[in-house]
C-alpha cells in the first residue's frame, strides 16, 4: 500500500534504517498520523522480499545493531510507476454520511435526519475553521499549508452536499420509505 | 467584549421586494464576522445598512452605542470616511490612477497633505507585499493585485470596521486566499472589526463567527449554505 511507496520515496535520497525512516515519515508527510514502528518494519520486510529495497549496511552506535536499507533499481521503477498512477476519481457514494442519513430516514424519520445533518454540518464547519486558522498562522510550513488546502476543499464539498441534502430530505424520505 | 455594531429589527425593501424582514445582530469589537446565506437572502443589504450606506425602512442601526440610521447622509458619509473601510468584489479603483495614488485618495479626501498621504500609501503597499505596484495602474495589474490595492485603500485610514462584500468573489482561489489571508492578518494585528459577506464556506472559514440569513431573516436553524453558526 502507500506506506511502502512512502518508504521508497524516502529512501530515494539515500539509505536509512527503520528508526530514521519512521522519523523522516513523521517529519515529512504533512498531517499524517505518526507511523508505527511495526508498520515500517513490516513494509520494509515486504519491500526486501520483493527486491525493491536491499540491506546496505549496519551500524551499532552504542545500541543494538541496525540495518540500513537502500532502494534498488526495481524499487525506483516501482516508485516511478506508482507516482504515475491516477487515483480513482470515484465519488464516495458509500460514505458514512450518506449511510447515516438513509438509516435515520428509515428508522427515525425526517426530523431525525435533519437533526443529524445539521449537527454534522456544525462539526464540519468547525473543522473547516480550524484548518483555516492553521493556514493563517505565521510561518506555517508549505507541506502543512497544502495539506490544509486539501482538507478544506473536501470539507467544503461535504458542506455543500450536507446543505443540498438538507433541502432534499423530504424527497429522499419519500423514496427510502416507499 | 465591547459591542461595535448592532442592527435591531432591521427592515429594508427594494420596491415590492423585501430584502430584510427584521434582522437583529450584534458585532463585537475586533470580531471577524461572516454574513452568509444563499443568493438573494439579504446579506449584502445587511452589510450596506450596518455600514450606514443604506438607510433601513424600519428598525435601528448603531455604531459604538450611537444610533446612526437617523443621521443625515452627510453625517453618515463623514462617519464612513473616518471610521469605516469598504471592500467590494471589484471596481473600486480609479482606473486612471496608479496604485499609490488610489490608496492615498481616502486620506486626501479627508484633508491629509499629499506627502503624508503618499507615505501612508507606500507603507500599506509594502505591508501587503505589493510595493512594486506603486506606479502601476489598475489595468496593468492582475485581479488579485487590484484587490490587494483595494484592500490597502480600505485600510489606509485605519478604520475601526472593515466591511467586505464578496471580496474574493472575482478571483481565482490562490489570489483569493492571498487577499483573505492578508485581510485577516491585518485585522487581527490592528483589532479591526470585520463584517465579511460571502456565500462560500471556505471564505466564511476565516471568520470567528457566522451570521446566517435566509429569505431576509436570520436562519432559524442557525445554518446556511456556508455552514454553521459557531461561537467565536
Amino acid at each position: 500500500m502507500s506506506m511502502s511507496f512512502v518508504i521508497l520515496g524516502l529512501l530515494s535520497a539515500g539509505p536509512l534504517h527503520g528508526y530514521e525512516l519512521k522519523r523522516a515519515h513523521d517529519q515529512r508527510m504533512p498531517q499524517a498520523k505518526p507511523a508505527a514502528f511495526g508498520q515500517v518494519y513490516a513494509s520494509l520486510g515486504r519491500l526486501e522480499r520483493d527486491g525493491l529495497v536491499t540491506p546496505s549496511g549496519h551500524d551499532q552506535a552504542g545500541g543494538p545493531e541496525r540495518t540500513a536499507f537502500g532502494i534498488t533499481e526495481a524499487g525506483r521503477a516501482a516508485l516511478d510507476g506508482w507516482l504515475g498512477e491516477i487515483e480513482p476519481p470515484a465519488p464516495h457514494v458509500t460514505s458514512a454520511l450518506l449511510t447515516k442519513v438513509t438509516v435515520a430516514l428509515l428508522a427515525a424519520g425526517e426530523q431525525r435526519a435533519r437533526t443529524y445533518l445539521s449537527a454534522q454540518r456544525h462539526a464540519h464547519a468547525a473543522r473547516l475553521r480550524e484548518y483555516t486558522r492553521l493556514k493563517t498562522e505565521k510561518g506555517i510550513r508549505f507541506a502543512d499549508l497544502i495539506a490544509a488546502d486539501y482538507a478544506i476543499a473536501h470539507l467544503n464539498a461535504d458542506l455543500v452536499w450536507l446543505q443540498t441534502t438538507l433541502d432534499r430530505v423530504a424527497d429522499l424520505r419519500r423514496e427510502v420509505t416507499q | 467584549m465591547t459591542q461595535m455594531l448592532y442592527g435591531r429589527g432591521v427592515v429594508k425593501s427594494y420596491g415590492r421586494t423585501q430584502a430584510l424582514r427584521g434582522v437583529t445582530v450584534t458585532v463585537a469589537e475586533g470580531e471577524i464576522v461572516a454574513v452568509t446565506g444563499p443568493s438573494g437572502c439579504g446579506k449584502s443589504t445587511l452589510l450596506l445598512c450596518l455600514a450606514g450606506i443604506l438607510r433601513p425602512d424600519a428598525g435601528e442601526v448603531g455604531y459604538r452605542e450611537r444610533r446612526i440610521d437617523g443621521w443625515s447622509e452627510t453625517a453618515r458619509a463623514r462617519l464612513r470616511r473616518s471610521d469605516f473601510g469598504v471592500l467590494f468584489q471589484f471596481g473600486q479603483l480609479v482606473t486612471e490612477m496608479p496604485a499609490a495614488e488610489n490608496i492615498a485618495l481616502p486620506l486626501l479626501l479627508a484633508g491629509a497633505r499629499r506627502r503624508e498621504a503618499r507615505t501612508a500609501a507606500m507603507t500599506w503597499l509594502e505591508r501587503l507585499g505589493i510595493a512594486h505596484l506603486a506606479d502601476s495602474r489598475p489595468g496593468e495589474m492582475s485581479g488579485g493585485e487590484q484587490q490587494r490595492t483595494a484592500l490597502a485603500r480600505a485600510l489606509v485610514t485605519e478604520p475601526r470596521v472593515l466591511f467586505a462584500d464578496e471580496p474574493t468573489g472575482a478571483l481565482d482561489s490562490l489570489a483569493g486566499e492571498q487577499v483573505l489571508g492578508q485581510l485577516v492578518r491585518v485585522a487581527r494585528e490592528q483589532q479591526t472589526t470585520v463584517v465579511l459577506v460571502t456565500h462560500d464556506a471556505r471564505v466564511a472559514g476565516y471568520a470567528d463567527r457566522e451570521i446566517v440569513l435566509r429569505d431576509g431573516v436570520l436562519d432559524p436553524s442557525g445554518l446556511g449554505l456556508a455552514g454553521a453558526v459557531v461561537a467565536g
